[in-house]
């Protein structure tokens, strides 16, 4: 069964929202979606270059209230 | 009232002592009674093993024996801890022993996975234990000339580290008088050279002056030892002649065996520090799975929130602090230059050109360390 993950990286200079997104897709298991929380106004350009560049999946990307919610799937 | 610390290096023995400290005249009326159980009776001070591998400390340095840096009123037991049994308040150790608390404080640390990525444990220098310290300045001691790659693991403590060994890079081999047949090559796993945007912003015309190469979104995927090959997630490779990587970490094994947190990192509360849905565990340092740098100095930090609380609440009931996030972090830039970068949850770092005295500082603070664990700093 594939899960679905909350990561909460708001308010996170160190290590960062990529860097906490990348720690929990290498824990996750193949078809796993991970929701990423983040304040770091980087993250809505930088997360989703590096989700293309390895090749996982986008599956949304939008901002509420100041917040980034980042939705990606775990493809390989 | 049991207080039971599980773990002896920094974040626990911060704890343990403080609260000796604050609580000493309970401890005296046999009210409160401190425990720590914890896997050595040696206690590293990790941050020296980065000048064990440049040659600049002995790995006898590094280490005091751990009843020596503790309260005498601390009850203190070299005995892990194998099972948690938090619905029972007790936990179970290796020699067979269960110890019930009324408090516990959960501070078991790190440890290096480098097996997690294919050929990086065969294949890589690391500075991250003492034996690989020592082994890694072995190699850069012989090495006459070549390409030198540096690669970073996730998630890592001491999130400074892979700049540090940069620049101390770059000295070593300028000292030697050979720095221009090295050629220096640093991976880093997001899309800028560090991962707080003041230090990246700061580090890349360093890196520029110095001649570094680098490559920004590697994240290493496996080692082709044989062929001296490092190969990315990303699909990229780099032939290198010596490897040097920042290798991936876990929580400890306990913490995954008995189902307290996922790859070892315990949920915790980030404000209250207590371990999500049990008021009474605390979680301090490596361990917890904060967005905080992975630190001596978060866990001090930590560690100073943790004791004044519980202290409150033996005395008036409740605890009176929340952690901020805070992070106090020294940044060698060479072996003669440093500058730091302290921040918290609201607030980023504000860089200082590097100085001499702050470097003085670090040094000063590599001895410091053990007055700071006995909890007079
Ligand atoms: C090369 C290097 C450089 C570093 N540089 C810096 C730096 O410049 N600044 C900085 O702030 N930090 C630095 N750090 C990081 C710092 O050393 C750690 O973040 C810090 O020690 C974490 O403290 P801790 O209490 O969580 O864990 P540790 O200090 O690792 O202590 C864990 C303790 O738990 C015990 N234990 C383990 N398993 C059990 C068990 N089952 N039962 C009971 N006890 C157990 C262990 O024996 C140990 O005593 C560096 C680390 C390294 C490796």
């Amino acid at each position: 069964m594939s899960e679905t993950k909350l990561v909460d990286a708001r308010d996170t200079f160190c290590p960062g929202p990529l860097m906490e997104l990348i720690t929990h897709m290498k824990q996750a298991s193949v078809g796993d979606t991970i929701e990423l929380l983040s304040t770091d106004e980087g993250s809505g350009a930088d997360v989703p270059e590096w989700v293309n560049k390895v090749g996982h999946e986008m599956l949304s990307n939008e901002k509420i209230e100041g917040v980034w919610h980042i939705k990606v799937r775990k493809a390989k | 009232m049991k207080i039971l610390v599980v773990g002896g290096g920094t974040g626990g023995t911060i704890v343990a002592n403080n609260l000796a400290r604050r609580l000493s005249g309970e401890i005296r009326a046999g009210k409160v009674k401190i425990t720590m159980l914890s896997a050595s009776d040696k206690h590293m001070y990790q941050p020296g093993l980065l000048y064990v591998a440049f040659g600049q400390m002995m790995p006898d340095e590094l280490y005091r024996d751990q009843a020596s840096l503790l309260e005498s009123s601390v009850d203190f037991h070299v005995d892990p801890v194998e099972q948690f049994e938090l619905d029972k308040n007790q936990v179970k150790t290796k020699s067979g022993k269960v110890h019930m608390y009324d408090v516990l404080v959960i501070a078991t640390g790190s440890r290096i996975v480098p097996e997690q990525i294919p050929g990086l444990a065969e294949g890589a220098e690391t500075f991250y234990s003492e034996a690989g310290a020592v082994k890694m300045f072995k190699r850069l001691r012989e090495f006459q000339g070549g390409k030198i790659a540096v690669v970073v693991g996730v998630p890592h403590k001491c999130p400074i580290a892979p700049v540090e060994v940069i620049f101390s890079l770059n000295d070593y081999f300028k000292a030697r008088g050979i720095r221009e047949k090295v050629t220096i090559k640093y991976h880093y796993p997001i899309g800028r050279i560090h991962t707080i945007k003041e230090v990246a912003t700061w580090a890349k015309p360093e890196f520029d002056r110095m001649g570094i190469e680098y490559e920004t979104l590697f994240n290493v995927k496996e080692v082709d030892v044989k062929n001296k090959v490092v190969k990315s997630e990303e699909d990229t490779e780099y032939a290198y002649d010596l490897l040097i990587a920042i290798p991936p970490h876990r929580g400890m094994e306990v913490i995954e065996k008995n189902g307290l947190g996922e790859g070892g990192w315990i949920p915790t509360d980030r404000h209250k520090l207590t371990l999500n849905g049990h008021d009474n565990v605390y979680v301090v340092g490596d361990t917890t799975n904060l967005p905080v740098s992975k630190t001596g100095s978060a866990a001090h930090f930590e560690a100073e929130v943790i004791s004044e609380n519980i202290s409150s609440i033996v005395k008036i009931g409740t605890p009176v602090r929340d952690y901020d996030g805070k992070v106090y972090c020294f940044i060698e830039t060479g072996h003669d230059s440093a500058t730091y970068a302290m921040f918290n949850y609201q607030n980023p770092p504000n860089l200082k050109p590097p100085s001499k005295p702050m470097h003085w500082f670090k040094m000063s603070y590599n001895k410091m360390y053990w007055t700071s664990v006995r909890g007079l700093l």
